[in-house]
């Protein structure tokens, strides 16, 4: 399999684009080196001890040594190697980093990786088997739900958190239950569209 | 039926869409190399002076910090303005990082912390010791305005025109007119926040090249400024950009963390990811704080007579960044007696810069909502108003439009609103304890060409592949260029593919303005002819060509194939002329430029009508904009849904500009107070009702042989004056300032 | 943001002795607030102490008295989310449904809700003046921009506000917070619980050094009948509030048998004002009773110019919530005003 993680291509979205049609997922090996390097990095003299952080992400174990001032979010991204997972603020203010965590939907910024340690995450990239799009992340495509996709991870994971919460009903509600995940390009009404349909869906079912 | 046409017009979902859902799409901050080092940037936190001192010895002690870097220590670089200037730099100075002592503005880059994890980079930014001398500032527009000045002219001002002349004598002709308004408006400083932050990840090739992945709305503006700066042959610096997370103009300037990072994977031989933080994401461009005034008058028929429209944007010291401001109303009404002025006021900021709708949406906003109020100063309708002033020709500059369907998009939209349904009276519509108010405004915008090439390579699997260095903002650019490639050459999506967002690629200019479709897709367009015309010269030569007496009008291009017109039987295939091409693929490269002479006789804008319901809590003030329709014409649509998208995305732009964002400034400070996504109030899916769009056929064959116009701004600009006339309509309150907070209406 | 040393504490004396062996230790519950501080180079603890395993996760156990115990450890959203609570209790539902947004919801804790910081800007800019973050260099927001900031009980060093939604009903519902500290455990009534600024601008609450919140107890009257949360901000959710309003109403027809009024956005802590309440009693739930009633708790607000607005804005927000909370059924998600 093509894996999107190869550290020196340069080439890399010209690829991803011949592979428009395939879902690409990082395979958990591949990534497993580059811990282990930048365990080796970090862990310097001096500084406070890092720990070990078990994790298992999108159904993967994964084992991160850690500092403890990593947080959730760039122990994902930097050290898992997992970057669908997105930082636009870093603060808890515009949940582009909602990953779901022990079946929550968390912002992953503000928790620490130690903090998590046993916890089970799931990403964008876990959300649906290999190959296949979850029905949130079709209707996404069709309803047009987004424009940069810089956003769209995080409204993906929160709203696959929302309709487990089971407390959003009306399209009102929905929009206030999402309110914690921000849309600069505008493309809100289509991203609730995308929403109301796979709720009305499951409902139907 | 013609070939051509197949593809454009359709509603064709994004073709990045499964990256974008799955998180595979890559930013330029998710490229990981290994030994990748992490650069912090720490920002200066007073806003004029000199440092007088600076300590890196703390931080360098740590283990893991690699370097800092200061104008200490910086490596000594190019020289003159003009190296540093970019595609988009104003008249002026460009700012340069880390240049010397001096401090221009709060929130300036001083240095560079790099580090072998981002955490211990940040952390080595809170151990540099800065000491500094600090002087007096001013970044007051309204205490300063009676500074303004004419701003310079430059290269950028060319795509920014000035006031046009004034016609005839305006103080007169107001003076007699039997209606007059005249008002003051004001908008404070906006920040773009895309939400993506800022990052540029360079990697270090070694012989001196780079591979740069940048957040950019330019990969060859890019390019070209690292390769001045630095002294790199353009060759040997490659700017990669395919997914950009918003920009929105922010991006149409290369930023400091373009330099830093290149600076640092220079100095250190190795790759370095320099990422913003939201809070820096407010140390660069902007949206100036304007201040205007207009005088309208007009006959009692409602013929608008004299128009005066003056200006007061703000700008640095170091650069006179201009918009075009006061142009629009005498582009859109006849009245016989203008006077258009635009001034600038240099205070201690950052240059300001283009921001989705930059001038128009702040002119529009003061030029709409006065003609709002002569519309009840002269008891006519609105949207009659609008009717009575309808000039089909552009008045400022006496020239025909190239097309101009404003008139539908007034009609359409007021009908599927239901704009009949409004009674004239301010406060006279209610739903139960909310005052309901009608509202509506014109738009316009400019529609621009610039040159651009493209490439055309039909590859030996008989497949299209067009290349262009032009990035997709999140406009959709990859799509509709795929497209008009498709139609060109007769072939089916999934047979063509577009590369864009790398420098290496054939020239595009930056990516703004709403004019990216028509300037890299018409190269696309001639790209694709050019290669049409070459497969069919080879197709010709084949072996008992069937094409043998036929020219290119006589056939036709359509399934991967050219059919003869008259004898649809007789067709040659794409993989039969690779063949007779010996196997190999064939290509050719194209500039589209614009045919000026053509288009200098004509004015061309893309247009639009508002309508917006607004209820407003009758006890609090809380404002909901519950219903909104924008009625467009922007020339041929290529793809629905995508341009639908961009004209919601403009209208909820427009939104939060009249109800939401500003950047809140302490003066007394000089600097930005709520440089975080928690109090700059974008809106939030609970923020946002019913939006609803028409596109209103247009015909346009002068434009560009597209007859395409760009939807990037118009959804936005006649969506705040909208807003403020429906508040106006449902609480008889004017509120000239924006954002409109709700207590204003108490 | 600084390193520091992670511990994980087993249960509450083990939390509280580990507090006691360091120096500069912060207990840590979802982290929403203190990391933020963190990353802002605002707190700079060198240990933090992970408190979420130190006691019961479990949101809610009922009590002898027929009220209900919040565990500290508990999220904001399995509290507001609870059945006894929707039932026995929506008032604080509503309030904390319309703090921050689901996924903090998520994370925070009910201890770390009523330990949040101020959102004032100054507070925030470790580089400007602040009495909060560095007593005795002076308050930026007096003369700044502050149309955030409180119109009562303020001091000349700090007119910050304290942001909770929260905290507003478990005033209004006169709750009472169990704190255990090196010296043994105590009690705090909730009006005793935050404080003034005053000349210590510093001190956000009174909880003492080392001091961790366990529960948080309720007692049985919820005014689960006559209730309304009003949240009045920049946008519609996920922003801070101007004022909020928390009002529960205990009716025999239209007169008002007991009246709970606490305003959220106005002060340093939540403010109520007992005097109005007992006004209300023997009243009819009116616009002019609680006209009135708003008077009394605003006696003595002053604005700073940016937020004179607030005065006039808090007296119609605790009208239109006395009317709203006489139809608990018409509310609207995010505590937005209904009918
Ligand atoms: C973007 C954003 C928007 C927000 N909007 C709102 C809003 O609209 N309304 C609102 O009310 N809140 C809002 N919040 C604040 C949020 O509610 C608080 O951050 C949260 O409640 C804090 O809880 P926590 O468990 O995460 O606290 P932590 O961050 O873990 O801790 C906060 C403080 O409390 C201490 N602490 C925690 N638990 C205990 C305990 N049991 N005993 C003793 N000390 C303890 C910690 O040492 C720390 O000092 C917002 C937050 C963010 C980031
Ligand atoms: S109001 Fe309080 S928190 Fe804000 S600047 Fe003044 S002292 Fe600091
Ligand atoms: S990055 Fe976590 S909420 Fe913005
Ligand atoms: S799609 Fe760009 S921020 Fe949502």
């Amino acid at each position: 399999m093509g894996s999107i993680f190869s550290f020196e291509d340069g080439f890399l979205f010209l690829r991803s684009i011949q592979l428009l049609g395939i879902i690409v997922i990082v395979s958990i090996d591949v990534y497993q080196c580059y811990i282990t390097m930048l365990t080796e990095i970090v862990e310097k003299p001096g500084l406070i001890r890092s720990g070990q952080v078990s994790l298992k992400v999108n159904g993967n174990p994964v084992q991160l040594n850690l500092l403890p001032w990593v947080s959730l979010l760039d122990a994902i991204r930097d050290h898992a190697g997992l970057t669908g997972t997105k930082k636009g603020c870093d603060h808890g203010q515009c949940g582009a980093c909602t990953v779901i965590c022990d079946g929550k939907r968390i912002v992953s910024c503000l928790t620490l990786a130690v903090m998590k340690d046993g916890s089970e995450i799931t990403t964008i990239e876990g959300v649906a088997p290999e190959g296949d799009l979850h029905p949130l992340q079709k209707a996404f495509i069709e309803h047009d739900a987004f424009q940069c996709g810089y956003c769209t991870p995080g409204q993906i994971c929160s709203a696959i958190g929302m309709m487990k919460e089971g407390k959003a009903k009306s399209r009102e509600e929905v929009k206030e239950l999402m309110s914690g995940n921000l849309c600069r390009c505008g493309a809100n009404t289509n991203i609730i569209d995308a929403i109301m349909e796979v709720q009305n869906q499951d409902a139907h079912e | 039926m013609e070939a051509s046409q197949k593809q454009v017009g359709q509603p064709l979902s994004r073709l990045e869409g499964q990256l974008k859902v799955t998180g595979t799409a890559k930013y330029s901050g998710d490229y990981q190399v290994p030994g990748l080092l992490y650069g912090y940037v720490i920002n200066s936190t007073i806003t004029k002076g000199k440092i007088t001192r600076l300590d890196t010895g703390r931080a360098k002690a740590v283990p893991g910090i690699v370097e800092v870097f200061t104008y200490e220590n910086r490596p000594s670089l190019a020289w003159f303005d003009l190296q540093y200037a970019d595609m988009d730099a104003p008249p002026g100075s460009p700012f340069r990082p880390l240049q010397d002592e001096e401090i221009l503005y709060n929130g300036q880059p001083i240095g560079l912390v790099v580090a072998e994890s981002f955490e211990l980079a940040r952390y080595g930014a809170t151990l540099v010791e800065v000491e500094c001398e600090e002087e007096a500032f001013e970044t007051d527009l309204r205490k300063e305005a009676s500074k303004a000045r004419s701003p310079k002219i430059g290269m950028a001002t060319m795509l920014k025109p000035l006031p046009p002349r004034p016609k005839g004598k305006f103080e007169k002709a107001y003076q007699e007119s039997p209606a007059q308004v005249s008002a003051e408006y004001y908008h404070g400083t906006e920040h773009h926040n895309p939400l993506e932050l800022f990052a540029t990840t360079t990697i270090y090739e070694g012989d001196g090249k780079l591979t740069i992945y940048d957040k950019t709305q330019g990969t060859i503006n890019s390019q070209l400024y690292v390769s001045n700066i630095f002294g790199l042959k353009y060759k040997d610096v490659r700017v990669i950009s395919p997914y950009v997370g918003g920009a929105f103009g922010s991006a149409l300037r290369p930023q400091y963390q373009l330099f830093l990072s290149v600076m640092a994977a220079l100095e250190l031989k190795q790759s370095v990811l320099v990422t913003l933080d939201r809070q820096q994401m407010f140390t660069f461009g902007h949206r100036p704080p304007t201040i205007q005034q207009t005088r309208f008058s007009a006959d009692m028929d409602g013929k608008v007579t004299a128009m005066n429209h003056l200006a007061i944007g703000e700008t640095s010291r170091f650069e006179d960044y201009t918009e075009v401001v006061v142009n629009w109303s005498h582009m859109l009404y006849p009245a016989a007696n203008t006077l258009m002025q635009y001034k600038l006021v240099e205070l201690d900021v950052y240059s300001p810069l283009d921001m989705r709708s930059p001038g128009g949406s702040t002119g529009m906003h003061a030029i709409e909502s006065t003609m709002d109020e002569l519309a009840y100063k002269t008891k006519i309708d609105p949207l009659q108003l609008r009717l009575i002033n309808y000039s089909e020709d552009d008045v400022s500059l006496n020239r025909p439009y190239s097309s101009k369907e404003l008139r539908q998009c007034y009609l359409q939209g007021a009908e599927r609103f239901g704009w009949d349904k409004r009674s004239p009276e301010p406060r006279s519509m209610r739903r139960g304890n909310k005052l309901v108010g009608y509202g509506m405004a014109t738009g316009i915008w400019e529609a621009n060409q610039l040159p651009a090439k493209a490439d055309a390579i039909l590859t030996t699997d008989g497949k299209l592949r067009v290349n262009s260095a032009v990035t997709d903002i999140g406009t959709g650019t990859l799509t509709v260029m795929t497209q008009i490639a498709a139609d060109e050459l007769g072939m089916k999506i999934e047979d063509v593919e577009f590369l864009y967002g790398d420098s290496k690629k054939p020239f595009a200019p930056i990516q703004g303005g709403s004019f990216t479709v028509s300037t890299v897709g018409s190269a696309v367009k001639v790209a694709g002819a050019a290669l049409k015309k070459k497969l069919f010269s080879i197709a010709k030569k084949m072996k008992d060509s069937v094409f043998s007496k036929a020219d290119l009008k006589e056939v036709v291009f359509e399934d991967s194939r050219i059919f003869l017109r008259s004898d649809r039987s007789k067709s040659v295939s794409f993989l039969e002329i690779i063949e007779a091409n010996g196997g190999k693929p064939i290509k050719v490269s194209k500039f589209s430029v614009p045919s000026l002479l053509k288009q200098k006789k004509y004015s061309r804008a893309t247009h639009s009508a508002a309508f917006v319901e607004v209820e407003v809590d009758e006890q609090l003030g809380i404002v909901n904009v519950t219903r909104a329709i924008t009625a467009v014409a922007a020339g041929k649509i290529i793809n629905p849904k995508t341009a639908r998208s961009q004209i919601l995305g403009g209208m909820i732009w427009g939104i939060s500009k009249a109800l939401r964002e500003e950047t809140i400034q302490d003066f007394n400070l000089g600097k930005y107070m709520n440089q975080n996504l928690a109090e700059y109030h974008i809106p939030v899916h609970a923020d946002i009702h019913e939006l609803d769009v028409i596109f209103v056929e247009e015909n346009d064959e002068i434009v560009n042989a597209l007859g395409v116009k760009g939807v990037g701004e118009i959804g936005l600009v006649a969506m705040p004056p909208a807003i403020a006339n429906a508040i106006y309509h449902a609480t008889g309150k004017r509120i000239n300032q924006l954002p409109i907070h709700f207590d204003s209406l108490l | 943001m600084n390193n520091f040393d992670y511990l994980k504490a087993g249960d509450i004396q083990d939390a509280i002795g580990k507090s006691g062996s360091c120096t500069d230790s912060s207990y840590i519950g979802g982290g929403t607030n203190l990391l933020d501080l963190m990353k802002y180079d605002l707190a700079h603890p060198t240990t933090l102490i992970d408190i979420n395993h130190a006691g019961t996760q479990d949101a809610v156990t009922e009590t002898e008295n027929g009220g209900l115990r919040l565990s500290a450890f508990a999220t904001n959203a399995d509290t507001a989310w609870h059945p006894l609570i929707e039932e026995k209790y929506p008032l604080l539902s509503k309030a904390i449904l319309a703090g921050a947004s689901a996924q903090i919801r998520n994370m925070a804790t009910n201890g770390g809700n009523l330990l949040q910081r101020t959102r004032c800007y100054y507070f925030y800019d470790a580089n400007v003046p602040c009495n909060k973050r560095e007593p005795g260099s002076g308050c930026s927001a007096i003369l700044g921009y502050n149309r955030i900031m409180a119109i009562l009980g303020t001091s000349e060093h700090c007119i910050a506000v304290f942001p909770s939604d929260m905290c507003i009903a478990l005033a209004a519902l006169e709750a009472t917070v169990n704190v255990e500290g090196p010296n043994g455990p105590r009690s705090i009534v909730f009006a005793d619980f935050h404080r003034l600024p005053g000349d210590t601008p510093e001190l956000d609450n009174n909880l003492l050094p080392g001091e961790i919140i366990t529960s948080i107890d309720l007692p049985p009257q919820g005014f689960s009948d006559n209730y309304s949360y009003l949240k009045l901000r920049d946008r519609n959710s996920y922003a801070f509030a101007l004022v909020s309003v928390a009002t529960g109403l205990e009716l025999d027809g239209d007169i008002i048998r007991n009246a709970r009024i606490a305003l959220g956005g106005v002060a340093h802590k939540p403010w109520r004002v007992p005097e109005a309440e007992e006004f209300l009693v023997g009243k009819a739930a009116s616009e002019e009773n609680f006209a009135q009633a708003a008077d009394i708790i605003l006696r003595g607000a002053t604005g700073y110019q940016y937020n004179d607005f607030k005065i006039e804005l808090a007296k119609r927000a605790i009208i239109r919530n006395g009317m709203m909370a006489l139809h608990p059924e018409t509310q609207l998600p995010g505590a937005l005003p209904s009918a």
